[in-house]
């Protein structure tokens, strides 16, 4: 089967990947999880697509570039590790993110505490590279590795009452320093509907460029929801709960007025202290409007048919 | 009064090296954004814009704290040659607002090169987002501040000049107030810029206080 071409834009040469058969093995893969995306994008729509295609593979746009290695794992918010954006990448150096377990509990038939590996084996790693959009009108695009969060899900077998999943953080102020100062109320908490949990594009993801995931981007495993602000994408994460009713975020508890749970991209609802009409991408100059959903609502508009998304923010 | 250090006098060219340092972060973030954008380094990290802005911002603040510092100074150490170089610290105070100003609304928002915001956003942010009208609020108040500095207005204004520059404090706090509501839940750096401004204003509640007692006694 042929890998389907990508714009050469898409698969930046430039210092992606430390050597060439590291590059190209992951290059593989990237075209495994390319064709497993044509699943969910729209039928009959372009997939061969050079930069003039409309929805090129995981709705990626053709003036999307990969940021740059340095930006992605030097710059984030991971107030575990300190509250300035390059704090993370200095504090969590000597992070252990080994050995590790995951706790699946609540509402599901298969609950338990999994190693890691156990935890991830079954599922077939794939690459993507997605639009990230902060709540703070700045932007990247990363090639993530991981899993879809729908296959372990699967695994957990929610029971019919389960409607949403929690996630957690570690908690740990000695292995995370940032924990040591109340600028939020640890552990970190995140939760997404259950039909969120299960869209093709949210990604339990294990690393980025190929390589396992640095400490400082949340080792080793961490939630990407592509549609909503980074601050979904909750951290090195230890547990997974199901639950019946809405679980409150760390963010909705800090300042509720600023955050909600569905934290939608979404251009129409500025955030109380700034604009999200435009964004910032990383390395860029001219600021760029933001996009609806952060340019994925072909595949994700759907899921909040009916809903106020100004009063559900 | 009676000096208590060893430099009564002031050293030699002290005011322009103090001209000459107080420009060098202006100068140096003006560059370090034109060279990370146009030649490629990173010497401001990964959002050279943001940094520069937040830059400007502490130097704003920065400055204002050391103009409040040159009274408790002077009398503390009897350094009055001091007095002189309070009104350099308070005009680059004003400098490095504006600048903030102006990296914030031109290439931050981009108001003025790119349509795509506009004037709108900006409309929406100084009047609906609290923390950008009172930032925009302490630096209009540092305009007649700055504009009544020469030494003609000083002579001119008399005893108002002192009553008007009184409302520097009022900058200060709203400067700082400004700060607070900007970081998001890490408090922890504008503290340590309000300790230092409480003790520079508690200094002169006290100081005053002492006086006013001073003269009761006299009287």
């Amino acid at each position: 089967m042929r890998i389907p071409k990508l714009p050469s834009s898409e698969l930046t040469p430039e210092s992606w990947y430390l050597d060439r058969r590291k590059f190209l093995a992951a290059a593989g893969v990237a075209g495994a999880g390319l064709l497993g995306a044509a699943r969910f994008a729209d039928a009959g729509q372009e997939q061969q697509g050079g930069p003039q295609a409309r929805g090129t593979p995981y709705g990626l746009q053709p003036n999307d570039t990969p940021t740059p290695w340095a930006d992605v794992t030097g710059y984030n918010n991971f107030y575990e590790f300190g509250t300035g954006k390059e704090d993370p990448a200095r504090n969590a150096v000597n992070f252990v993110p080994r050995p590790w377990t995951v706790k699946v509990d609540g509402l599901c038939d298969n609950p338990g505490d999994f190693r890691l590996e156990d935890f991830l084996k079954p599922s077939r790693v794939e690459d993507r590279i997605y639009r990230m959009r902060c709540v703070e009108a700045w932007s990247m695009v990363i090639p993530w590795r991981g899993i879809p969060l729908k296959d372990v899900i699967d695994r957990a077998r929610p029971r019919a009452s389960a409607k949403f999943v929690e996630f957690t953080t570690l908690l740990d102020p000695r292995r995370m320093p940032g924990q040591r100062f109340p600028a939020l109320e640890w552990p970190y908490k995140e939760g997404l509907r259950l039909d969120e949990a299960r869209h093709p594009l949210t990604l339990l993801a294990t690393g980025v460029y190929g390589r396992d995931l640095p400490n400082q981007n949340g080792a080793p495993l961490r939630l990407v929801v592509p549609w909503k602000y980074g601050f979904k994408g909750i951290k090195s994460i230890v547990r997974m709960r199901f639950t019946e009713t809405m679980p409150t975020s760390s963010w909705m508890q800090a300042i509720p007025s600023e955050y909600g749970f569905y934290a939608n991209v979404n251009p129409q609802v500025d955030h109380p202290r700034w604009s999200q009409a435009t964004e910032r991408r990383i390395g860029e100059f001219r600021r760029r409007p933001t996009l609806p959903f952060n340019g994925y609502a072909d595949q994700v508009a759907s899921l909040y048919s009916g809903l106020d998304l100004r009063r559900n923010y | 009064m009676q000096a208590l250090g060893g430099i009564a006098r002031q050293p030699r060219g002290f005011g322009a090296l103090l001209v000459v340092a107080a420009a060098v972060p202006a100068l140096w973030y003006a560059w370090a954004i034109y060279s990370d954008f146009a030649l490629g380094s990173r010497y401001l990290g990964s959002d050279p814009i943001k940094a520069a802005e937040h830059a400007y911002g502490a130097w704003t603040l920065r400055a204002l704290l050391a103009t409040l510092a040159i009274t408790p100074l002077r009398r503390l150490t009897g350094w009055n040659w001091l007095a002189k170089h309070r009104r350099t610290l308070g005009l680059y105070a004003f400098a490095y607002g504006v600048l903030h100003l102006l990296v914030w609304a031109i290439i931050d928002v981009q108001l003025v090169i790119d349509d795509l915001v506009g004037w709108d956003v900006v409309k929406t942010d100084l009047l609906k987002r609290p923390f950008i009208t009172i930032g925009m609020l302490a630096l209009v108040l540092m305009l007649p501040l700055a504009i009544t500095s020469t030494k003609g207005m000083i002579r001119r204004l008399g005893k108002s000049w002192s009553k008007l520059h009184r409302l520097v404090y009022v900058v200060a706090v709203l400067g700082l107030v400004h700060f607070f509501m900007a970081v998001k839940l890490d408090w922890r750096e504008p503290l340590v810029y309000a300790i230092v401004l409480a003790a520079l204003l508690g200094w002169r509640v006290v100081e005053s206080r002492r006086r006013a007692a001073a003269d009761g006694a006299v009287a």
